[in-house]
């Protein structure tokens, strides 16, 4: 921790300084490199983390950078309004695109950023308001407590402290409430909408903010040129910002500054050196730069990042800190059953994955669903939380109906689930894992996490996934990265990422599958004294000595309809279950 | 290892380990699968056992060692262990589900008609044979099939590529019990015209049934292994899958 | 405007339409099968134009250099993958057709370019010149990163992008090049004048769409391709190479953008960096047709070109933008059709 923290300190020094002893040409690089990170942090956040590809970095800067140059030198407002003008346009253009494309799935944003980058180039190259293609020019420079930042000099301390303060921002954002959703959003959209998280929403947000922090990078870089045109706001410039998100190391906010260092000093030194090594004018920087960043992928996939941070001492995890827990759900008691399932049909194509199925679940119950390995009880499962749509019937949960409403309405109303197929960051630590569980629990929003307003509430948090890590007996793994723990024991992760969202009712999909003997009476205690405590546990088993012995009520199932019902006993003599189940060839 | 005495086996796999990032999911399993006869591995979910074929298959990475037909294939890519007579059947059936039944058909003989197999054509017309019920859809979408076409399709297009060994995973998997007969009755024929077949099952009867030697899996390790017909009456297989070692009272 | 600048406007869009149809398949293509969009399309357009443009000049330009020297480095990358998989046999098959096919026809370009001869033997050693590159920038470029995520080879697909508008710099120069048309001649239809060019055009993207669709209905290769697209797992456990279907999808791709450079000469001057522009118009094609389906993707470009050439009358200097904005509606009627069927779904 000191260590790591050491590098930055370091860092931030030697940033400091530089323009003291550096010549011009330096802190002129070193402005661009500012304004670059700034604008790829955006799409480190965007593309790399949350999984968006965008290309319309280039045009967010350009806006920043058109609105300032526009109202400063047509209409003299000062630099500090147009700076929140061009904020607001950026702010509605990002949202207007981020609504059309986020909600679907696909490659949508690409395309759509690539079409309003293409088309904003020439609306600034063809408007005569706007100078045409060659721009506006005097720009006032910015000035700041009386002093005209006309020097370049001082200008580098204007774009670095902006450039460090979102730095920090976004570092901080990643490690908030909201920001384990985003890390989570590539992977693992299903799990979080599963708890709660309005992935749609979450990926617009993050989109919007990518695009603010490329308009303040062009609002800064207006001032700094003092002059416009519409050649760096390009397509091929929203390229570009992409490269350095990529090659730099797209999984962490650094990855944006190394990108945007490296790129920025490779086309210098290209453009140096080509010329005098071949002894002629040309494009060859291009072409060498091209070969360079296909070689680099081809043996960094994760960016150049990724070497560096090898080098680099660990940071050590933050640890959990006491705190007062959070408000558990408001209970009422249900008068009937805790969860309906009337009739509920789902169709693939063909395919009747679930027919006409039935049944109900009271509170304080542990009810088994089993049957033989594709009878369909994982889709019910993704019926009744909301993942897959019903094609008939309903599905009411205390007495509300959910069968219309998407996975992260049906969380708010109590359902904490896990997945057949482990649905785990695996890059992400099992306490962080088991937080997002606790996604509905907690308020703040992206701005509180990036200005750091978020401590109280998040320790609660990891006080309160801590304690459900406790609870399932993993304390010792709590810091371990949840990809590296055995199979088994990420299912038990799953159930303490359950327990953390406070459920009323807990879907357990094949809880016990690879767990060895010890383990699964471990588990088969926990879920006792969870239904001691009040929780109504609907669980899909495999293993049937544990399902006997656990369970109140078993649903078996069989080709998607209900093929028996009863206690455990019941089902065991049932002899229709047993040539189901156990199969057999006459 | 199997002890078995007999001819070399036609698959030798030994000390087969495969890891998942850090976790290990196979932990050294060997096994053997004689020419000839039909080698089951049953075991409950997340054993392993899909794990193991997607091993042999060459879908996944692997340490250990995997001999085929009495040769080294660790080294092969899956097209080249595919053009040898190495073909599974995967749990997912991987159908082209946008294409034809006849274009399926055909696909499965990929490698064949690429080399110039004159005989792939009669491959088609003995498949169609086989399932009658293929040959009535062909030209139907595969995607628009029930699920017990589906899995004859998938059998149907893995032996068009001519086997020598036949992996099955989990051919029961949501058939309904007629349908299951059906699949298994065949998988007896095949063996009868000389292919080798290792099948990953979940109905562990059936399986028993069908096989002349059996693997049980569990958690990444074969815990036990022996004649089918041993296999079927151990106490320890039925506790495990049937459930009837335990009263609820218990 | 009266009626004949309209069927002229028309005439002239569906022209270009049929152009950015092939893109635009070429594309679709592409991505299905290797998910790779491939950005450097647009220079494979430019090179088909502008290598034909140097042979009528009589001069073979820098494509054949580099089709020797990706021709080599393939070779030396297969050579080291037989080394490493022990499987030296194998060998000789592989250099064969990664090294032996590609300098045959550096070979043919560099010795028939001084010939000067007729037109159309001209075009056929340009397509072959092209095309042949396209399997080597998959080998040499895309093939070691086949598993990496779509995100990764749109970088790569980028920065090739970049290195061949380089290349295309060095190889013709600055100076933009027309092809000469195929025919001067044209006919009237009512008021309507009509150029043979246009029909020439119109004609050989249909016969290519219609051969492609054979390819892929009848074809034991086309089909292959088609299984790749529709399930990767599958084709490999079918014996299908993701390799195998990779090279065949980029020397198609390469071959369709050939044609396309090759048709676009005559009607625009090309410049070694306008393909990018041109292949953009391709994509918008795709992206209407969801970069999945060819028959949608082709009629999206159809209507690229009509808007195109509409705008271009009433409001030149905003055609790329309202060709381009185009794809917001396309994409907001999309999302909200989405959110309608989930609704029906429920």
């Amino acid at each position: 921790m000191m260590r790591r923290h050491g590098a930055v300190v370091g860092m931030v020094v030697l940033l400091a300084v530089l323009p003291l002893f550096a010549p011009a040409f330096w802190v002129t690089l070193a402005n661009y490199i500012g304004l670059y990170s700034m604008t790829a942090l955006g799409l480190v956040l965007l593309t790399g983390v949350a999984g968006q590809t965008s290309f319309g970095q280039a045009a967010f800067v350009g806006i920043g950078a058109y609105v300032t140059a526009y109202l400063t030198t047509r209409h003299a407002l000062s630099p500090w309004l147009t700076l929140a003008i061009g904020l607001a346009c950026t702010g509605v253009v990002a949202l207007f695109l981020g609504f059309i494309t986020l909600r679907m799935r696909g490659h949508y944003l690409p395309l759509a950023t690539i079409a309003w980058g293409i088309s904003l180039y020439y609306v600034f190259g063809n408007l005569e308001a706007l100078g045409g293609h060659t721009g506006l020019s005097g720009i006032a420079p910015l000035t700041l407590a009386g002093v005209a930042l006309k020097d370049e000099r001082r200008y580098y301390y204007l774009i670095w402290f902006v450039t460090l303060a979102a730095l920090w921002a976004t570092h901080n954002l990643l490690d908030s409430r909201s920001g384990r959703a985003v890390r989570a959003l590539k992977g693992g959209l299903d799990m979080i909408e599963a708890f709660g998280v309005d992935a749609a929403r979450l990926k617009i947000v993050v989109f919007v903010y990518a695009a603010l922090l490329a308009c303040v990078s062009g609002w800064l870089y207006a001032h700094l040129q003092r002059f416009v045109n519409p050649t760096p706001f390009g397509i091929n410039q929203g390229i570009e910002y992409l490269f350095m998100a990529v090659v730099g190391g797209a999984g962490s906010v650094w990855g944006a500054v190394v990108g945007a260092s490296l790129i920025t000093l490779l086309k210098e030194w290209l453009q140096d050196l080509l010329p005098a090594l071949l002894g002629r004018q040309g494009n060859f920087e291009l072409v060498v730069f091209g070969i360079l960043m296909v070689l680099i992928l081809q043996f960094a996939r994760d960016g150049v990042w990724q070497w560096i941070a090898r080098v680099l001492p660990h940071p050590a995890p933050h640890p959990v800190v006491a705190a007062p827990p959070l408000a558990p759900r408001a209970r009422t008691a249900p008068a009937g059953p805790l969860l309906e399932v009337q009739q509920v049909t789902k169709r693939f194509g063909g395919l009747v994955a679930v027919d006409d199925l039935s049944f109900v679940v009271t509170p304080g119950e542990i009810v088994g669903l089993i049957g033989p390995n594709g009878a369909g009880k994982s889709t019910t499962f993704a019926l009744i939380s909301g993942a897959l749509p019903l094609t008939a019937g309903r599905v009411l949960l205390g007495g509300e109906s959910i069968g219309s409403k998407p996975p992260h309405e049906i969380a708010r109303r109590g359902l904490g689930r896990t997945f057949q197929h482990v649905k785990l960051i695996g890059t992400m630590s099992v306490l962080d894992n088991v937080a997002i569980g606790a996604y509905l629990r907690g308020r703040s929003g992206v701005v509180r996490a990036a200005l750091k307003l978020d401590r109280a509430e998040e320790a609660q948090v990891r006080a309160e996934a801590a304690r459900a890590v406790a609870r399932v007996g993993l304390s010792a793994q709590l810091h371990t990265a949840a990809g590296s723990l055995a199979l088994g024991q990420q299912r038990i992760v799953e159930i303490a990422r359950a327990l953390a969202s406070d459920p009323t009712l807990l879907l357990l999909d094949e809880p016990a599958a690879g767990l060895r003997f010890l383990e699964k009476q471990a588990l088969a205690t926990l879920l006792r004294s969870l239904k001691a405590e009040g929780m109504t546990i609907l669980l899909v088993e495999h293993d049937m000595d544990f399902v006997m012995g656990l369970t109140d009520r078993l649903v078996v199932m069989d080709f998607g309809l209900k093929l028996a019902e009863g206690s455990p006993v019941e089902i065991q003599r049932n002899a229709a279950v047993r040539e189901a189940y156990l199969g057999g060839v006459a | 290892m199997s002890t078995r005495p007999g001819p070399a086996p036609i698959l030798q796999i030994t000390n087969l380990a495969v890891s998942y990032g850090r976790v290990e999911a196979l932990h050294g399993v060997s096994l053997a699968v004689e020419e000839g006869s039909i080698v089951t591995v049953i075991g409950p979910n997340g054993a392993g056992k899909s794990t193991l074929l997607g091993a042999i298959m060459g879908t996944l990475g692997s340490r250990g060692s995997v001999h085929y037909g009495g040769r080294d294939v660790m080294r092969l890519t899956v097209e080249q262990r595919v053009a040898a007579g190495l073909v599974l059947v995967p749990e997912r059936r991987e159908l082209f589900g946008a294409m034809t039944v006849a274009d399926n058909i055909e696909l499965g003989a990929f490698a064949r008609l690429r080399r110039g197999e004159r005989d792939a054509l009669r491959s088609r017309d003995e498949v169609y044979a086989r399932f009658p019920r293929l040959a009535e859809r062909a030209t139907q979408a595969a995607g628009t099939l029930s699920g017990g076409e589906r899995q004859m399709l998938a059998l149907g297009r893995a032996l068009m590529a001519r086997p020598r060994l036949l992996m099955l995973d989990e051919p029961s998997l949501g058939l309904a019990p007629i349908v299951v007969r059906e699949i298994f009755s065949i998988v007896v024929a095949l063996k009868a015209s000389g292919v080798s077949i290792l099948l990953v099952e979940q109905n562990a009867r059936a399986a028993l049934e069908v096989s002349d030697y059996g693997y049980v899996l569990e958690t990444g390790e074969c815990v036990l292994q022996g004649a089918s017909r041993t296999l079927a009456a151990d106490p320890r297989v039925a506790a495990t899958y049937l459930g009837e070692a335990a009263t609820p009272a218990a | 405007m009266d009626l004949t600048i309209a069927a002229l406007l028309t005439q002239d869009g569906i022209t270009n339409g049929a152009i950015y149809a092939l893109l635009a398949l070429a594309l679709v293509l592409v991505f299905t099968v290797t998910r790779v969009i491939l950005v450097p399309s647009g220079e494979f357009v430019s090179w088909g134009t502008l290598t034909l443009a140097g042979l009528q000049l009589g001069k073979a330009s820098g494509i054949v250099g580099l089709v020797v020297g990706m021709a080599v480095l393939a070779a030396v990358m297969e050579t080291w993958r037989c080394i490493r998989a022990r499987e030296l046999v194998r060998l000789p098959r592989a250099l064969a057709l990664w090294c032996g096919v590609p300098l045959a026809v550096a070979t043919l370009l560099a010795f028939a370019a001084p010939m000067r001869l007729p037109l159309p033997f001209q075009v056929l050693l340009t397509l072959a010149a092209v095309t042949a590159l396209g399997p080597l920038l998959y080998r040499v470029a895309y093939q070691p990163l086949a598993e990496a995520s779509v995100l990764v080879l749109l970088i790569v697909s980028v920065a090739l992008h970049f290195a061949m508008v380089g290349l295309g710099l060095w190889f013709f120069g600055a100076e933009g090049s027309r092809t000469p048309a195929f025919s001067a001649a044209s006919f009237r239809v009512g008021s309507v004048t009509v150029s043979v060019q246009s029909l020439l055009v119109v004609g050989t993207s249909v016969a290519l769409i219609g051969a492609l669709a054979l390819f892929f209905g009848r074809t034991l290769h086309g089909k292959a391709l088609r299984a790749t697209a529709v399930n990767r797992a599958g084709a490999r456990l079918c014996g299908i190479s993701p390799e195998f279907a990779g090279a065949l999808t980029f020397a198609l791709a390469a071959l369709l953008c050939a044609f396309c450079g090759v048709l676009i000469g005559p009607i625009t001057t090309v410049y070694y960096d306008s393909g990018f522009l041109i292949s953009l118009k391709g994509f918008v094609g795709a992206i209407i047709g969801g970069l999945t389906s060819y028959p949608i993707a082709a009629a999206g470009s159809l209507l690229v070109g009509l808007i195109e050439s509409f705008s271009s009358f009433w409001a030149s200097a905003f055609k790329e933008v309202i060709v381009f904005t185009l794809i917001i509606p396309v994409l907001l009627w999309r999302s909200l059709r989405t959110q309608h069927h989930e609704e029906e779904e429920e």
